[in-house]
């Protein structure tokens, strides 16, 4: 029951990245709102041009774009905060 | 919440950059002692779901939408400092590879949503007693705890006032963090009803 509900979290993560992150509202986070009706969010820059810039994978059709970008971004996650946490586990056993 | 670049002076990023990092060694040294190997599972998925989740955009009122940040969601799953790390990773990822929140505010961001909402919404969560009712409002607090923190990061970089930006920072972030409080509420519940945390454990 217990590897099987973790097992459900990350097919969720699945889901939501692949599936659901297309409904997701457009409107302006709390600090962007504050940011535009205080009119210092002008003053935001792009200092490095990242591979999948704002969750749209370059060259995808729309409907595939974000979709790609967040399943993408799940696996990545997982991934990383895997090694970073078995690591430190090498390295306690080392 | 995350801050682009382009907002924050040189003294604030780097003071901001120093704070997490020692947070982050913290976190690193508590976790190598800490951590069970048999929870590494949880935390990779905590952190893939966490990632996700903050996808997902909900409007709240008037045109403005916030999504989960899940400080309080990984502590109360995983333990404090494995949040940290849970929290860094989703952060880091955001900023490299979608350019989510600027590469050099990442410093600051990491101590807003990544240090300051986890160990402060934990706190809150025990220091409240672990009911659900605690865990309601230690989300929804370490979601201004997080607000509070960026606009005082806005203010001493120079951009605006403090007494400007504070208060819609406050009330936006309220109505967004009865968001956190709601989903935060229903995954610790489901990770109890399975036995993947025991109710009102605490973990290091």
């Amino acid at each position: 029951m217990k590897n099987r509900a973790i097992l459900f979290l990350g097919l969720a993560a699945v889901l939501l990245a692949g599936l659901l992150s297309p409904l997701a509202s457009s409107y302006p986070d709390g600090l962007e709102r504050v940011g535009e009706d205080l009119g210092f969010i002008d003053r935001a820059v792009v200092l490095f041009s990242s591979p999948v810039p704002d969750y749209t994978w370059p060259g995808l059709p729309a409907s595939l774009s974000g979709p790609a970008a967040g399943v993408l971004g799940v696996a990545v996650t997982l991934i990383v905060a895997l090694s970073v946490a078995k690591l430190q586990g090498r390295s306690r056993s080392g | 919440m995350h801050i682009p670049d382009g907002l924050l002076d040189g003294k604030t990023l780097a003071t901001t950059a120093a704070a997490s990092a020692a947070g982050l060694s913290w976190a690193l040294r508590r976790v190598r002692t800490g951590l069970q190997d048999k929870q590494v599972p949880l935390l990779g998925v905590i952190a893939a779901f966490i990632f996700a989740a903050q996808m997902i955009n909900f409007p709240v009122w008037g045109g403005t939408s916030g999504h989960l940040i899940g400080g309080v969601l990984a502590a109360v799953a995983l333990g404090p400092a494995s949040a940290v790390i849970v929290m860094t990773t989703v952060l880091v990822v955001q900023a490299l590879l979608f350019g989510d929140g600027g590469v050099l505010a990442l410093g600051a961001n990491v101590l807003n949503m990544g240090i300051l909402a986890p160990l402060v919404g934990y706190w809150a969560y025990r220091l409240l007693g672990r009911s659900r009712v605690a865990l309601f409002l230690a989300a929804w607090a370490s979601i201004l705890v997080s607000a509070l923190a960026a606009s005082l990061q806005l203010a001493w970089s120079g951009l605006i006032g403090l007494g400007v930006v504070l208060p819609p920072m406050l009330v936006w972030h309220a109505l967004i963090g009865v968001g956190e409080g709601v989903i935060t509420l229903a995954v610790v519940r489901y990770l109890e009803q399975t036995k993947v945390i025991l109710p009102g454990e605490v973990r290091s």
